[in-house]
């Protein structure tokens, strides 16, 4: 995909903080997103991992300018977007689009799959003015994603899973994005169908050069398609990185967690093996523990993890490879730390 | 103490008693298209203290199966064929009024979503107590106390507390262990799991399926897992069945079917997995789908996408035949593809 | 401040869309392309019998209601003071009489046929006011939320709260009960239930992700309005105005049975039943018959709407085309929970 010199970020986010307002008594302050920062270069794809209320949800909205930021920036070929109005901000819109999670869901069951793929047209009229262009160009996109044109006229219950979330794909690339936000493109998704996306998805990168940032609890999967990788827990990103780094010698504990509840597809050794059993559950963002927020669940917590926020350190052989945390693990491979008992 | 560390345990378990034997099960389904058959001829046995996963994608028919099993059918499907033996009772003969002495003390089912499946009106500690009030005959007070003890059994902290909290006021690892514990109440033979941690996160799934293995070690259930996750499968269970269009296609202990696929369906899941797949390579994917059902053809179920197709596949339709002493598999070329 | 997204957690798989409850793993056979919709629509209607009789009763009273008092000429007001309260069912007195005649002679069937219109013509305006309006204002403040949800409802729950045959009493009363002021006064107090569905519809709808997915391309809210809430949300408020126009008909024949509604020498059905009320016991007919055409057309409004409710939802067509069962089965089917 891309090569290993940092390319100049085509997407950076500093700082960035989103609040919630969520009705009741008591705190009512939802911290959805708290200083995240990340940077997404030109076609590379960056790969957005954590469970469910950790925020990557709210990030990708945030991105796709759903919802606006409380704090922190966003900076777009270094453009600031939400300072953007009218006409410039329509314009921005179409270099960053979104593939959505559930299949059946993003798709208008009363629209055609043509109209559907069709409809960031009649928003941004002068891309393709005449009917002819549109049509040409609708043609394309199936043709791209691997469907046949036949398949414009027919609408989403017509469709298996795999091929609906090939109609967003076609969606999502009407605008001709640079940065395509994909949330969970695949977990609604048998596992035949989910190759066959993949596969799909690299050969877009491959021939587009679009940039993907892409979201995902299964980490098999991202460890397929991310040159980058940032865990995201309770709101905060805790560790950032190059695939092989977080995924082969992860520094935060909860990475070290993550990687050890992933079941896996090993069927020739016989011997048990040392699985982390994380106890009890994500705390609620209403209410995140101080200091450290992981250290509720976490085998090293020491007081200082409760009184002091753990500083983002880059490790000493790779310092790009950032871990928030005050005793981050030491970097030995995952299949040591996880050492098989005899 | 925060963590545990736990050995995944993959030696073999004591009690390999027969719990559960299906033969020949048919589920015929009523479509805008006409009759047809979702679950043809299915066959597998469940072992007490093993864990039986029936594997396959969507609108493979394991889900029907299971339904079958638990007789919780939708109105527009009917089993129509085979026998379903769970302590030497067949199931299937058994009129709807009978079957009720079963569902509780000899069967336990737990269902993927479990917000779903409990009841929002009612306390967790109410429905908990039902089972007992039903088949033990308790009273409310002392079924609540049953209640309490469940909880604790399957890993709910505080209970006493919560006991008169309702569904939504716990977190979706918590309801699952609640719907576990109602299945498990009366000590079942037999507890059938339909994609129990599909909706949960990874940490969630971990500690729900050492639940449900403490919890099987504890009382020698048999446990048929519903799933589509090979991972799972690999590290959860000891026997699996695989399924495709309605048919079961290869049965065997999991370690030698995952090891050396015998049917070119089972062959294929495993090259699709992205485990070990370099980045920038394709994944190795089974092109097409599986056939609508009205559209699956005579012959083998596979023909469309194998790729190992032949003239006979397309005209007869193969049986599951026994390969090996534990090992059955459905498919002409099984030898051929065994020796790969 | 905006509301914290749904939190998806992971869905659970399937590659199938719009199943059957118990049937969600299956593959089910596809539906026809868009371009047969319309035609099966009508085919789908053939399919069930009840719903074919009533839409072809409604089909009746519409053309009775058009052309019937051009056909009837002055039948209806040709009186006729030596046949008066006839009794139906017999073609002595012509073919005029089948029904019999009321207390000035005239023919019932006349009547009743001229009375279709000024009937439908009174229902039909009320019920489409109040949905264009209801929807339309429902539609834009289910999406907007805030301030504008909260002042609409508000609203609406003042116009509900007044009991509406009263406040049609008095309307009525002040000022004359012309056809044209109970349009008004059945419209508006009727607006309230479509402005509530249209916006609890609509208030769900822009949560949902395709309205996400349009916003991501910049879609204006009138835009999105349009091509994707109203489609959505017309069948319900279809179904509701069919159930409504049961509703107003009879409210209508209730202001005329009060003598607030339809004024004499016009002629509605709740007119006749109110002028039929003091012969009940010696000529039942009077009241009867336009009873009975009321009854007939709300019970075929009724059937109608429910199987409009089905037909128009894509996700729950499928049951209107399922084969019968058979009588003998291996087991006992029970729910799916």
């Amino acid at each position: 995909m891309s090569d290993t010199t940092p390319p100049v970020p085509l997407l950076e986010v500093r700082e960035l903080t989103k609040n919630f307002h969520v009705p009741g008594r008591g705190n009512n302050v939802l911290c959805a997103l708290d200083k995240i920062t990340l940077q997404v270069g030109r076609g590379e794809t960056l790969g957005l991992v954590g469970e469910s209320g950790c925020g990557k949800s709210t990030l990708a909205r945030t991105l796709l300018m759903l919802e606006r930021p409380d704090g922190g920036s966003i900076r777009f070929d270094g453009t600031d977007p939400f300072a953007l109005t009218g006409k410039d901000l329509l314009a921005w819109r179409r270099r960053v689009q979104m593939v959505f999670q559930d299949p059946f869901a993003s798709l208008n069951a009363r629209m055609t799959a043509g109209e559907i793929i069709s409809e960031p047209w009649s928003t941004h009229t002068t891309l393709y003015p005449s009917k002819k262009a549109r049509e040409g160009r609708l043609r394309e996109l199936l043709q791209i994603v691997g469907l046949r044109p036949s398949d414009a006229g027919k609408s989403p219950q017509e469709f298996s899973g795999g091929q609906r979330q090939r109609i967003g794909i076609a969606r999502a690339l009407a605008l001709d994005p640079d940065v395509i936000v994909l949330d969970e493109p695949v977990s609604a998704l048998d596992l035949s169908v989910q190759a066959q996306v993949l596969n799909l998805l690299n050969d877009l990168q491959h021939r587009l050069g679009v940039a993907y940032i892409f979201i995902s609890h299964d980490l098999s999967v991202v460890r397929h398609v991310a040159d980058r990788v940032a865990v995201m827990y309770l709101g905060r990103i805790i560790e950032t990185g190059t695939t092989e780094q977080v995924f082969d010698r992860p520094r935060h504990p909860y990475t070290a967690a993550l990687m050890s509840a992933s079941p896996r597809l090993d069927v020739s050794d016989t011997t048990p093996r040392n699985r982390i059993v994380l106890e009890g559950e994500m705390p609620s963002p209403l209410d995140p523990p101080s200091g450290c927020r992981f250290r509720t669940r976490c085998w090293k917590a020491q007081d200082i993890c409760a009184t002091d926020a753990p500083p983002a350190t880059g490790s000493t052989d790779n310092p790009e490879h950032i871990a928030e945390c005050h005793f981050p693990l030491l970097p030995i491979p995952v299949t040591d730390l996880f050492a098989r008992r005899s | 103490m925060r963590t545990a560390t736990v050995a995944v345990p993959r030696a073999s378990m004591i009690d390999d008693d027969v719990v559960l034997t299906v033969t020949g099960l048919n589920v015929d389904l009523r479509t805008p298209k006409g009759v047809l058959r979702a679950v043809n001829d299915v066959s597998f046995e469940a072992l007490s203290g093993r864990t039986l996963a029936l594997l396959g994608e969507s609108g493979c028919g394991k889900s029907m199966t299971a339904k079958a099993l638990a007789g919780l059918l939708d109105p527009v499907a009917d089993v129509t064929g085979g026998t379903v033996v769970l302590g030497g009772t067949d199931l299937a003969a058994l009129t709807a009024k009978e079957r009720l002495a079963y569902a509780g003390p000899e069967l336990g089912i737990v269902f993927q979503d479990a917000l779903t499946a409990l009841n929002p009106v009612y306390t967790v500690g109410t429905q908990l107590g039902e089972a007992f009030r039903i088949h033990e005959g308790l009273s409310a007070k002392a079924a609540k106390v049953k209640a309490i003890e469940l909880m604790g059994r399957v890993g709910i902290p505080e209970p006493e507390s919560r006991v008169d909290s309702f569904p939504h006021q716990f977190s979706g690892g918590m309801r699952q262990r609640i719907l576990i514990a109602m299945a498990v109440a009366l000590n079942p033979r037999l507890l059938i799991a339909d994609e129990p941690t599909t909706a949960l996160d990874v940490t969630v799934q971990a500690q729900i399926m050492k639940l449900l293995r403490d919890l099987r070690t504890d009382s020698h259930m048999a446990v048929v897992l519903i799933t589509h996750d090979l991972a799972l499968v690999a590290e959860e269970a000891d026997t699996v069945a695989v399924m495709y269009a309605g048919n079961v296609v290869e049965t065997g202990p999991v370690k030698e079917v995952f090891g050396a696929p015998h049917h070119p369906y089972t062959r294929g899941l495993l090259d699709s997995v992205p485990a070990d797949v370099g980045r920038g390579q394709d994944l190795t994917s089974i092109a097409g789908s599986p056939p609508e059902l009205h559209r699956i053809p005579d012959g083998c179920v596979y023909q469309s996408r194998c790729p190992l197709v032949q003239d006979i596949c397309r005209a007869v339709r193969p049986a599951l035949e026994p390969d090996g002493a534990q090992r059955a598999v459905a498919c002409h070329f099984s030898e051929e593809l065994a020796h790969v | 401040m905006s509301r914290p997204p749904r939190n998806d957690t992971k869905l659970p798989r399937g590659g199938r869309a719009v199943a059957p409850p118990g049937t969600e793993a299956i593959a089910l056979p596809r539906s026809e392309s868009v371009a047969d919709k319309k035609v099966s629509l009508f085919r789908l209607l053939l399919k069930d019998r009840f719903a074919s009789v009533a839409a072809g009763v409604l089909v009746l009273v519409g053309l009775t209601a058009v052309f019937g008092p051009t056909l009837m000429g002055d039948l209806s007001t040709r009186q006729d003071l030596g046949a008066t309260n006839r009794p139906p069912f017999s073609v002595s007195d012509g073919w005029a009489f089948i029904l019999g005649s009321d207390s000035l002679g005239r023919s019932m069937l006349a009547r009743l046929v001229v009375a279709t219109q000024t009937t439908l013509s009174v229902a039909l305006p009320a019920v489409g006011i109040s949905l264009v309006i209801g929807s339309l204002w429902g539609v834009w403040a289910g999406y907007h939320r805030g301030w504008r949800e909260t002042a609409s409802m508000r609203v609406a729950d003042v116009i509900m709260s007044f009991p509406s045959l009263l406040l049609a009493v008095v309307i009525l009363y002040v000022f004359s009960p012309s056809a044209a002021n109970i349009v008004l006064i059945l419209a508006v107090t009727r607006i309230p239930i479509y402005l509530r569905t249209a916006r609890a519809e609509s208030a769900e709808l822009q949560s949902r992700t395709f309205v996400d997915a349009a916003r991501t391309f910049g879609a204006r809210p009138n835009a999105i309005i349009r091509r994707h809430v109203i489609p959505v949300v017309l069948p319900t408020l279809l179904t509701l105005a069919t159930i409504e126009f049961c509703y107003v008909m009879l409210a209508e024949s209730s202001l005329s049975f009060l003598g607030i509604g339809i004024q004499p020498p016009d002629v509605s059905w709740g007119l006749m039943v109110a002028q039929g009320r003091q012969y009940l016991q010696t000529a039942w007919w009077l009241s009867f018959f336009p009873g009975l055409a009321i009854m007939i057309t709300t019970v075929a409004a009724n059937v109608l709407a429910a199987w409009l409710r089905i037909a128009t939802d894509p996700a729950q067509r499928w049951r209107l085309t399922l084969p019968r069962k058979r009588l003998i089965s291996r087991l006992p089917v029970k729910e799916v929970l």
